[in-house]
């Protein structure tokens, strides 16, 4: 979907420069997601799957309250459960609205081949053009976070686009304006941070969670989607949420280092042949080489 | 092979029908894989898979051509693997390669039915096509590795070009030697058979099985 009032600031695959770059700034938009508030009770979900008009798959019963075990090509906003037991005993829900984070380093967008497949607003937003995608798959192994997922009939690869259609317009995702508890918030970067640390504080001081923080992992230069967590030294514990994602190292290796020596050895490699072939000709015999008898 | 070829007097049959036919599947398979590679290796590139059809087409039919690839590969070790093991006389030969790159090929101990350079070509393609295997099945069907096995993901990310880099400086010097270096052995591989003086300046070693009346040089 491509969203007119949206200036892009990288492209996947592209070659040159990038259109209309720093025509215009934007703020960095961002969610904030209180897990400590959060009440699962999955509008989100559902205001995900209307919005963006997503056809309903089955969902899988596992023993617990989470619709399916991971997001789906068609299900991109899912609220992962788990019931965690503390050391003093206490039972704990823990509950974590999940989706694509929207990084600032974009693992998906770095390892995509396919020119301008996906994209990065200036305001932050992550989003796959459907049209361009040519579904190899490369985004789903450079996100640290388990996101886009291939469908195998279109084989074109999709994901949470954080309603970037409603944002252009002014207005918030659709998961936030569904949230009956007021645990999402939506807004700058700047402020859900500060909004963030302010309820993380309230939760070291006035609550029982000393270890209450926010999550917004460095690794991929902060994320566009950030967690109020009550215990945020084992972000694990909420569905798998990694401590420190980053961008896989193999991948960075591939699109770096690598690339850059397999050009300079397929160039040199050409080259290296065309001027021996200069120096030193064809392997012609001996009659070719002194007609008439040797010197 | 039942029906021999009928090959002009001088010449010497060195690939039988069935052998370049082979050949000529690797070679084509190969040309499309690398074409279609190379547009995804690089965005500068990317026009690549367009000419080819787009980029849709190009990463559909990629992972079928590196099958075909494979199965070529693969049937060319049955053909080929008995022949192409390292002698006492190889270790000599890559000892004075020297010798061979400039051109100096009288100085060079006498090659077989291939010479050492052929045999690492083979080798190398070889080893190659198993590693393309096994990390393209990985890329072909990534969203079937599940999140718990994602580190294959990431081996077969780095490994696949890396493998892909080695064959294309295999290409290169194949295609160097074959096209512009050895002048008879691209007809060769084409019509089959070369002249007898081709052989016993290319590989002596050979010349002196088949002049000397050996029982069947090809096993």
């Amino acid at each position: 979907m491509s969203q007119a009032a949206l200036r892009i600031q990288k492209i996947s695959g592209h070659a040159g420069s990038i259109p209309g770059e720093d025509t215009q700034r934007q703020f960095t938009v961002c969610k904030l997601v209180d897990t400590t508030t959060c009440i699962g009770c999955k509008a989100c979900e559902v205001a995900c799957m209307e919005w963006n008009d997503l056809p309903f798959g089955e969902t899988v019963f596992d023993n617990s309250y989470q619709t399916m075990p991971e997001t789906r090509w068609n299900y991109w906003n899912l609220i992962l459960f788990n019931e965690h037991e503390r050391e003093d005993g206490n039972m704990m829900l823990l509950m974590r609205k999940d989706q694509c984070m929207h990084c600032a380093e974009p693992g998906c967008l770095e390892a995509c081949p396919a020119d301008g497949a996906i994209v990065q607003y200036t305001n932050g937003v992550v989003d796959f053009q459907q049209d361009k995608c040519i579904g190899c798959g490369y985004c789903i192994t450079g996100c640290p976070f388990n996101i886009p997922k291939l469908n195998k009939e279109t084989k074109r690869v999709y994901k949470c686009t954080l309603c970037s259609d409603r944002v252009s317009e002014g207005l918030e995702p659709a998961c936030i304006k569904a949230c009956p508890t007021g645990c999402l918030h939506f807004g700058s970067k700047d402020d859900m941070k500060l909004l963030a640390e302010q309820r993380a504080k309230q939760l070291r001081e006035h609550s029982n969670y000393p270890d209450a923080g926010v999550y917004d992992p460095a690794g991929v230069g902060g994320t566009g989607v950030i967690y109020v967590l009550h215990d945020a030294k084992n972000p694990e514990l909420y569905g798998g949420l990694p401590a420190n994602p980053r961008v896989p190292r193999s991948v960075r290796l591939w699109k770096g280092p690598l690339k850059w020596l397999g050009n300079v050895a397929m160039i040199g490699g050409v080259l290296g042949l065309a001027v021996h072939y200069l120096r030193y000709g064809p392997k012609e015999s001996e009659e070719e080489r002194h007609p008439g008898g040797t010197p | 092979m039942k029906h021999e070829q009928v090959l002009p007097p001088g010449n010497v049959l060195r690939y039988t029908l069935n052998e370049r036919i082979t050949h000529w599947v690797a070679a084509g398979s190969y040309i499309y894989l690398l074409l279609t590679g190379l547009a995804f290796w690089s965005p500068w590139l990317f026009w690549l898979a367009m000419i080819l059809g787009g980029g849709q087409i190009s990463r559909l039919l990629h992972p079928w051509a590196g099958l075909i690839f494979f199965l070529s590969v693969a049937y060319m070790y049955k053909l080929w693997a008995s022949q192409m093991g390292m002698t006492p006389n190889d270790k000599a030969w890559m000892d004075s390669v020297g010798h061979y790159i400039r051109n100096e090929d009288s100085q060079m101990p006498p090659a077989g039915r291939y010479n050492t350079g052929q045999k690492f070509l083979f080798w190398g393609f070889f080893w190659c096509a198993i590693a393309l295997l096994l990390t393209g099945v990985v890329l072909w069907v990534p969203n079937w590795i599940p999140w718990s096995l994602r580190s294959l993901r990431y081996i077969a990310v780095i490994l696949h070009p890396i493998a892909a880099l080695l064959t294309i400086a295999l290409f290169l010097i194949h295609i160097y030697m074959g096209v512009f270096a050895e002048r008879g052995a691209f007809s060769a591989m084409i019509r089959g058979y070369v002249p007898a003086a081709f052989i016993r300046r290319f590989h002596p070693g050979w010349y002196e099985e088949i002049v000397g009346n050996s029982p069947s040089p090809r096993k």
